[in-house]
């Protein structure tokens, strides 16, 4: 026999689908919210540091780890329970926790444990597998859930941005574009470029929905300046691109697609690498995020939000303690976002490890005790329908999901 | 349909040229692949043995990091670190260009392709530091020297090289019952070598293998590793399975070492599902998405004749009828696209060569990511996507399309006219529309851009 990971998971696929048609299984409610649901994904990419952003400061150990926690002042951290506190630079997003439309998931990180590298940690994230002893899938967790999607459409999925966002690969049909990828051409080279795709029916199509969406992200495609104002907007496309300021743009973006037809879409975050300088370099990636959160909520369509749940999670956490350049290197476990309307939030969902040299992970990291994919996993029955048996056996092959921590409003 | 030159030059070369003529014959694209490698002398790639200081230099960096933590000896060593990776990065866009270059400038068009190819197919990288840019001299030392002789000896280089063994986790594999696992309790067997040599590089995913295949061959991959403080190749026996192992019902072993590793790579080499593997993916890669079956039957006869000789199997290719339809013709892939352009526009290398890092990327790096081709990151070990659907996608024609348009203009200052520039760049495969479409745009860069964009110069 093959044995072939794609066909693998192909044929759980096709088990899982006979299941949930079948008359035996109490059926999932597929008609309860048709189609209106909305998940977006967000990757963290370099590692955030979660005890950073959301602060154990009630841990007795806490103090001896990282210092006394601040309170007081514009930098002073944010009290949310009693025991976390908030990071100061994600201070913005205090009225969606008080709304109940923010949580948190503290002490988890993805089955990847040892060798703390990137490469590895973001591909065993974004693949949603176990190890990597069997190579990687060549699909990514987020695809495989659209392969269970009721009616599933070429507009159902976008993966916004240049990155490559392996967690959209795979056999469901999926739409990529950036913002930043723009089309900026004379009017009558528009015209001549239609004029000429036309002769192939596939570049045609391409070209169409390509002027399509140019034209629907923020500015228009036909430049009248000629080449000098094309390259300079091209050059500025890339400038921001290459410096990250691009991400309300792609919320902007993500917002307008998910305000129409498209119900799923993924994009990254970077800059959370933060082995140096860590006062100074964690603040500016939480305040992308932060701007990314309100920009997405502001931009959807009204009703959009309340249907909405986002969640933002990372390849691993990074040591319990400072390192000597006042950043924190590679760890185990952290934390991960979740938010939007569809979220019951305001809570900090974890099973705390305890911060004791014996607590901690090879005496280094936050211990983790739950495991990212349980919280995508569980949003995924009430969002779209998906049994759990589909996203134990297909989505997240191997994870456990236990009992139900009631994500959903 | 039978060979035709300018049909040859678009799909088994590097596009059509102003200067270089294209080639008149079968025999003359495959004497290239054989010739003196003259553009790999005029515009040099670093090999992998050159590029191997660079990792020896940041392994003796980190061990000082290691001994000196939090000390000022540890900060100059974290310098020196990112001053070795920044310098391979500014000369991996160095090697880029030199790429570029090759295609642009080449009269044995076939070997830039087929270097490409089989890149692709044995697809390796770094995953740290000044690692993630070894790729392109691994493809300078275990694929280029390595793709005239048999399909086992390349797949031997390429699957021993220690980039394939940093890359796919094979350095750390260590057999459940080795010396190393006796002390390393809970560390052990990593199959993800052995699965790709399986899936990707020999049989083919519906190859006739098991899971107990993949396992038994990784165990006798065991002790296959890395010492990048020496020559790179390594072979551990501490971390040797012992016994015997057995894969396709064949038994190697015991203790044969690198040996075995040979025996069982040349076993695989020779298997018929690896001969309709390769030939399926040389049909698909030059020919079309759906290749005539009768194609890759014939190519798959002739590599299991000759046991996987690859000259007369390139040779079997290029003479089969079906390689020259053009019903169903291939996208090309984004630096197929690009270098192609460039080779339609006779870019002298003394305009690209010297650019500063910053405007090389903007200029060709960049666009490629927006194509759809990130340089020197494959998405994983399955390399590049072959299906045309994979690159006709609204960001990747957009991104085409705007390179286009603009990037010529920035290389070439006194374009060619559009209409003479559409005849010259596709021959007879310039359509009625496009030629009216160049001649109806409003300025030369719009010209040429609409011809470098249109269908007929995008496919191959």
């Amino acid at each position: 026999m093959s044995l072939s990971r794609r066909a693998f998971l192909t044929q759980t696929g096709l088990i899982g689908c006979s299941l949930a048609a079948s008359p035996l299984v109490t059926p999932v409610s597929f008609a309860a919210t048709p189609g209106e649901n909305r998940l977006i994904v967000i990757i963290l990419r370099g590692g955030m540091d979660g005890m950073g952003v959301v602060t154990p400061y009630g841990d007795p150990n806490y103090a001896a780890l990282r210092g006394a926690l601040p309170f007081d002042g514009p930098q002073g951290a944010i009290d949310l329970d009693g025991f976390f506190a908030l990071h100061p630079a994600l201070a913005p997003l205090m009225p969606m926790w008080q709304a109940g439309q923010l949580a948190f998931a503290h002490a988890v990180s993805t089955p990847y444990r040892d060798k703390r590298s990137h490469f590895d940690g973001q591909d065993i994230l974004e693949a949603g597998i176990s190890d990597l002893s069997q190579g990687l899938s060549r699909d990514g967790w987020l695809n495989r859930m659209l392969q269970h999607y009721p009616g599933v459409t070429t507009e159902t999925a976008y993966a916004v941005g240049r990155d490559a966002l392996m967690v959209l690969n795979g056999a469901a049909p999926v739409l990529r574009w950036s913002p930043n990828a723009d089309l900026a051409l004379s009017p009558q080279a528009l015209r001549l470029a239609e004029i000429v795709m036309a002769e192939d029916p596939a570049m045609a199509a391409a070209l169409a929905k390509a002027y399509d969406l140019a034209d629907s992200d923020g500015d228009p495609i036909a430049v009248e300046g000629g080449m000098d104002e094309m390259m300079a907007m091209v050059r500025q496309d890339m400038k921001g691109a290459a410096q990250g300021r691009t991400e309300t743009r792609v919320a902007k973006f993500v917002a307008d697609r998910l305000s129409a037809e498209a119900r799923v879409a993924a994009f990254s975050l970077n800059g959370w690498d933060t082995h140096n300088g860590q006062a100074r370099s964690l603040p500016r990636a939480l305040g992308r995020l932060a701007q990314t959160l309100l920009a997405l909520q502001a931009d959807m369509a009204p009703g959009v939000w309340d249907r909405t749940a986002i969640v933002a999670m990372t390849e691993f956490g990074r040591t319990a303690r400072m390192n000597g350049t006042k950043g924190t290197d590679h760890g185990t476990g952290g934390a991960m976002l979740m938010a939007g309307g569809a979220i019951r939030g305001g809570r900090v969902f974890t099973d705390w490890p305890g911060l004791s040299e014996a607590d901690l992970f090879d005496r280094r990291d936050l211990m983790p005790t739950s495991d990212v994919r349980r919280y995508a996993g569980w949003l995924m029955p009430g969002l779209f329908g998906l049994s759990h048996g589909m996203v134990e056996g297909a989505v997240f092959p191997g994870v456990d999901l236990g009992a139900d921590p009631g994500l959903l409003a | 349909m039978r060979f035709d030159p300018v049909l040859a030059e678009i799909r088994f070369g590097c596009g059509l040229s102003p200067f270089v003529p294209a080639p008149e014959s079968v025999e003359a694209l495959l004497a290239g692949l054989t010739a003196p490698d003259v553009v790999a002398e005029r515009f040099p790639v670093e090999t992998f043995e050159a590029f191997l200081p660079r990792v020896r230099e940041v392994g003796r960096l980190r061990q000082i990091r290691r001994a000196n933590r939090g000390t000022a000896e540890d900060d100059d060593a974290r310098e020196a670190i990112q001053r070795l990776n920044q310098a391979a990065r500014v000369e991996s866009f160095k090697w880029m260009a030199a790429h570029i270059a090759r295609r642009v400038e080449t009269t044995a068009p076939l070997r830039e392709r087929m270097a490409f190819f089989w890149a692709d197919h044995f697809t390796a990288t770094g995953k740290d530091s000044v690692l993630r840019r070894a790729s392109s001299p691994y493809l300078e030392s275990a694929i280029r020297p390595n793709m005239t002789g048999t399909f086992e000896d390349l797949l031997f280089e390429a699957v021993t090289h220690p980039l394939m063994v940093h890359y796919l986790d094979q350095a750390f594999s260590m057999g459940p019952n080795s010396q190393r696992a006796k002390v390393k309790k809970g560390r052990g067997l990593n199959e993800n070598l052995a699965r790709e040599v399986l899936e990707l590089h020999t049989l083919g995913v519906d190859g006739p293998y098991t899971q107990t295949d993949v396992t038994e061959l990784a165990e006798l991959f065991t002790g296959l590793t890395h010492n990048f403080q020496k020559q790179g190749r390594a072979f551990n026996p501490n971390l040797s399975e012992p016994g015997t192992q057995t894969i396709l019902g064949k038994t190697y072993g015991p203790d044969g070492a690198m040996r075995d590793i040979r025996r069982v790579l040349r076993d695989l080499a020779r298997h018929p599902a690896t001969a309709r593997h390769i030939a399926r993916k040389l049909a698909v890669h030059f020919v079309s998405d759906t290749p005539d079956p009768a194609l890759v039957d014939d190519l798959t006869a002739v590599y299991r004749d000759t046991g996987g000789e690859l000259m007369p199997l390139y040779r079997a290719l290029l003479t089969h009828p079906a390689s020259w339809d053009t019903d169903q013709p291939n996208v090309k892939q984004p630096f197929d696209f690009v270098t192609s352009a460039l080779r339609a526009l006779a870019v002298p290398p003394e305009v690209y060569l010297p650019l500063p890092e910053r405007r090389f990327r903007v200029l060709f790096e960049r666009p490629m990511v927006g194509m759809g081709h990130v340089w020197d990151k494959p998405d994983g070990p399955d390399g590049l996507p072959e299906e045309d659907s994979a690159w006709i996608t609204p960001q990747g024609l957009a991104a085409r399309l705007q390179w286009s348009m603009i990037v010529p203009q920035q290389l070439v200052p006194d374009l060619p006219d559009p209409r003479d520039f559409v005849r010259q760049a596709l021959g007879r495969r310039a359509t009625a529309t496009l030629e009216f479409a160049a001649a109806a745009a409003e300025s030369r860069a719009d010209g040429i851009g609409i011809v470098l964009a249109s269908p007929a110069f995008q496919r191959m």
